[in-house]
């Protein structure tokens, strides 16, 4: 396996007064798709905050594709090639589907074969292409979010709980959606508390729990042993399914 | 302690502090018995009126982290409130006890009404809303020129006790005979130790608390299941009642009322001053602050006034040293302190005792 | 449809559009004839609260979309309009013979020179102010409450020091004294003005608001600076900008509000930002188009009340304030955010 594009090692991060992660170390291997899970406030977003540069590590460091990235702005890490999809969705809800497209392609107008590609994971986007975005459903925001967050080519994906709140005929979509930029070879780490929907994408899984990363393996190996999954995940399994 | 309880057990920490905010009550007591001629004490007397009027602005800034620039509306509905119930219904107890009444009614609705408009939006809108506010009713109260006097104000007498030429008694070995004047200062200096003491009360008793918590993060508190709207509301009522009890002290003392001296955004700016250098969120430094301040605006521009002459020869100097800049010194100083010592002199002076 | 024209057409909004706000202005205008009773009163009266709106506006505008961006009220704003109109006196005085000659171009070529300098100067100072001033406190609104006011004392102050403090006469250029009469309404030039260099100015940032990524950026941006950040852009140099532009608007407000009185003191700018606070609460903090609507609305209220009853002006825009915020507790057209 070559070296993996995502390296945390024993990264702290403070928020305030309180100390959120307490030494993760987390490895995403290129080219698949790796789900975080772990209960209400483990530090799942903290972790892809923490990486997008939002909150600042305190300790510990992070290597994206060989360059240690910890610490850095915010804007320098997102051109190192990173997209992000907050929890939030962050649509810029006074601007167009359109306008927010047009923001998200940095480096100038998307090429029209990317954004037919992308038309074809989510049509209602080309539909409400001139309504600003936040006239659009949760599901709706939801895919131009992840729209946004693809129109240009990247190397690494952060996805923060996409099926929060959402309608199970969206999720299909959005299974489709992952599975099509999989098949282009995108590295994923998608944050998820819907065990079913992680499952069925996952390649590599990892755990958290108190601001630390509790355990590490393949997707499968996960699915297979469902007393490891009461152990690890107990209570939010039972929530979901 | 006598002490303890009487500041609610929020002790200075700082034993030069301590020191310092005894020297100053004790200097303040006894000001009309030791100096003579009206300076000091007329001095005296704005400082005890501006220690409770910025220890009521703290209790807004300091300790709610509301910042309002409407308290010397409130002081100024105090001035008026018990300024023109003299004037206009002749020098008697009752009409400055009636016209006390009025303002305060008056101010804790304004207040309460405000609040209500501003409060539950975001903080950011209340400084804004009670400038613009603030400015109006300024505006207002010299066009209402029948009413108020106009931007000329109001002279008025105040009840017989009061008056200079009312002579109560005569301590012959201090050579000094207390009239109705002293009187008077005693009745502002009793007023302004006894309101200090009530602000003690009010930040160190359990609603005190859930202020600071809000100050901290309202979003918490809010979460803990303390109603925000509410307490801001309340502490914001608080400190415009406070503030109109010092404009009705002003009042008995100046035996005048007039939009300079009440309600002028200068005023608002040096309460500012005064509560930032001295220490947000502590009350002492309400205390340090408005002495420190009163003495500064006193004493330091007649030192400024030297210095400008001194170097009269020389380029831009005598402009920057002239008195009437002290201002601009004052706001440097301002600009630094919230820098570099956001706790001010009592925060500086509790800091040094930790060491 | 092609991919490629859509996005050409992206300012093509299909939304529907919140115009009740917008009806308030007309209503006023219409129950103020009445009340004025004098058509010739009335139109001289709207005329000068457009003028007068259009100045505010101008100075109001920076204001509002520096808090929509950075979250950062800054109170030193009101320096900003007298250093400004300072400026702009300090160059018109010399160039008397230009003011006072009969020739419109003359008269204009040094009116543009002191406005020119104004803004260089302010939006100078603004980027300084940024720096020093505003900078450490970002995300502090207490203490940034508190430095933007010490700024405002010191640049007050400085004022004084550099032009004294007693009132300065503003010469107000030969050509635009004096009033074009239509029939029996006699429209003052400079206040014809003021309403061309208003609109041009709301126009101007409506285009680069709208139809550049510049203000793509800055409108993603009043609304979710994160979300911007994480898209790659860096938006400090975008705040700086802003920060330079709303200073320099300040400027070109403040020398306009000078010529409109013809007369300047330091505290100039104390009397306008009341005026300009209540327009960006009513507008909705951060909104442009509410800026622009809420300056005509104050002046409105202020010219007709400035009228009718005089004593009560000022009060009665704090009461439109009142009611405006008892129907829209965010102002008129409040900003999304997250």
């Amino acid at each position: 396996m070559s070296e993996p594009i995502l390296n945390l090692q024993g990264v702290h991060t403070h928020i305030g007064q309180y100390h959120i992660l307490q030494g993760v170390d987390l490895v995403v291997p290129r080219g698949a798709l790796t789900v975080l899970l772990g209960r209400n406030g483990a530090g799942k977003t903290t972790t892809l905050r923490t990486i997008m540069g939002l909150w600042p590590p305190s300790q510990g460091t992070i290597t994206f594709d060989g360059q240690a990235i910890g610490g850095r702005a915010t804007p320098d890490i997102a051109r190192a090639g990173i997209g992000y999809v907050p929890e939030s969705m962050g649509v810029f809800a006074d601007l167009t589907v359109a306008e927010n497209m047009r923001l998200a392609a940095r480096l100038g107008a998307p090429d029209a074969a990317r954004l037919d590609w992308i038309f074809g994971l989510f049509p209602a986007l080309k539909r409400f292409w001139q309504l600003p975005a936040g006239l659009l459903s949760g599901g709706q925001k939801q895919m131009l979010s992840i729209a946004r967050a693809i129109v240009e080519p990247k190397a690494l994906l952060l996805v923060d709980e996409p099926t929060k709140g959402i309608a199970p005929a969206i999720i299909e979509g959005m299974i489709t959606a992952f599975n099509e930029l999989k098949r282009e070879r995108t590295t994923i780490l998608l944050v998820e508390q819907n065990f079913r929907f992680a499952a069925s994408l996952g390649d590599t899984v990892a755990v958290m729990d108190d601001g630390r990363i509790v355990h590490r393996s393949t997707m499968q190996a996960l699915a297979a042993d469902s007393e490891l999954q009461a152990r690890l995940l107990g209570l939010s399994l039972a929530a979901h399914q | 302690m006598i002490v303890q309880s009487a500041v609610s057990g929020d002790m200075p920490k700082s034993r030069i502090l301590g020191y310092l905010i005894t020297a100053i009550l004790l200097t303040l007591a006894f000001t009309p018995l030791i100096f003579s001629g009206s300076q000091p004490i007329n001095t005296a007397a704005k400082i005890c009126i501006f220690i409770v009027l910025v220890a009521s602005y703290d209790l807004l800034i300091g300790y709610t982290g509301i910042v309002s620039f409407a308290h010397t509306m409130f002081f100024g509905i105090g001035g008026y409130g018990v300024g023109l119930a003299l004037y206009g219904w002749g020098p008697t107890w009752i009409s400055a006890g009636l016209g006390l009444a009025i303002a305060l009614i008056v101010g804790t609705v304004l207040a309460f009404v405000i609040g209500l408009l501003s409060l539950r939006v975001r903080a950011i809108f209340y400084a804004m809303i009670t400038l613009a506010v603030a400015s109006a009713f300024a505006i207002l109260a010299g066009q209402l020129s029948e009413y108020t006097g106009g931007e000329d104000g109001r002279s008025f007498r105040v009840p017989p006790l009061l008056r200079p030429g009312t002579v109560l008694f005569d301590i012959p070995a201090l050579g000094v005979s207390v009239n109705g004047r002293v009187l008077s200062y005693y009745v502002v200096y009793v007023s302004a130790l006894l309101l200090l003491l009530a602000a003690f009360r009010i930040v160190n008793s359990p609603f005190g608390r859930v202020l600071q918590a809000i100050r901290e993060n309202d979003f918490r508190a809010e979460s803990l299941g303390y109603n925000v709207v509410y307490h801001r509301t309340v502490a914001n009522c608080l400190a415009a009642g406070m503030a109109v009890l010092a404009g009705a002290m002003s009042a008995i003392w100046v035996r005048y009322t007039g939009p300079d001296t009440t309600l002028s955004f200068a005023i608002m700016l040096d309460i500012l001053l005064m509560v930032v250098i001295g220490g947000m969120g502590t009350l002492y430094g309400a205390v340090v602050g408005a002495t420190l301040f009163i003495l500064a605006q006193n004493y330091l521009q007649k030192l400024m006034s030297i210095a400008s002459e001194a170097t009269a020869g020389l380029p831009l100097i005598p402009h920057l040293l002239h008195p009437d800049r002290w201002l601009l010194w004052l706001g440097v100083l301002f600009i630094l302190s919230v820098y570099f010592f956001p706790s001010g002199i009592v925060g500086k002076l509790r800091e040094m005792q930790r060491r | 449809m092609t991919t490629t024209s859509i996005l050409a057409a992206a300012d093509l909004s299909k939304a529907p559009r919140d115009l009740l706000p917008v009806l308030i202005a007309p209503i006023m205008v219409l129950v103020a004839l009445p009340l004025v009773g004098s058509p010739t009163t009335w139109v001289t009266l709207t005329v000068a609260a457009l003028a007068m709106g259009m100045m505010i506006f101008v100075i109001a505008s920076g204001l509002t979309l520096i808090f929509g961006l950075m979250d950062v009220l800054n109170f030193g704003h009101g320096a900003f309009i007298a250093i400004g109109a300072y400026i702009a006196m300090t160059v018109l005085v010399p160039l008397s013979g230009w003011i006072q000659s009969d020739a419109l171009t003359l008269n204009l070529a040094a009116l543009l020179l002191a406005v020119t300098a104004a803004m260089v100067g302010t939006g100078l100072l603004g980027w300084c102010f940024e720096r020093v001033i505003v900078r450490p406190v970002y995300g502090q609104h207490l203490k940034q409450i508190l430095i933007t006011m010490g700024g405002l004392i010191v640049a007050e102050q400085l004022i004084h020091v550099a032009w004294g403090g007693d009132q300065k006469p503003m010469p107000l250029p030969n050509g635009l004294r004096g009033a074009i009469t239509i029939g029996d309404f006699a429209l003052e030039k400079f206040r014809l003005l003021a309403v061309a260099v208003g609109l041009t100015v709301f126009t101007v940032m409506q285009l680069v608001l709208n139809r550049t990524k510049v203000g793509l950026l800055i409108r993603a941006g009043v609304e979710n600076r994160e979300m911007v950040e994480a898209l790659g852009y860096r938006i400090r140099q975008l705040f700086v900008g802003v920060f330079v532009a709303g200073s320099a608007l300040a400027g070109l407000g403040g020398t306009m509000w000078a010529l409109y009185r013809e007369t300047l003191t330091a505290a100039i700018g104390g009397d306008v930002m009341v005026m300009v606070f209540i327009v960006i609460i009513i507008g909705g903090l951060g909104s442009v188009g509410g800026c622009f609507l809420g300056a005509i609305l104050v002046a409105l209220m202020a010219n007709y009340t400035g009228y009718l009853a005089p004593k009560i002006a000022v009060a009665s825009n704090i009461l439109l304030m009142v009611a405006i915020l008892m129907w829209r507790p965010q102002g008129l057209y409040p900003v999304a955010r997250r």
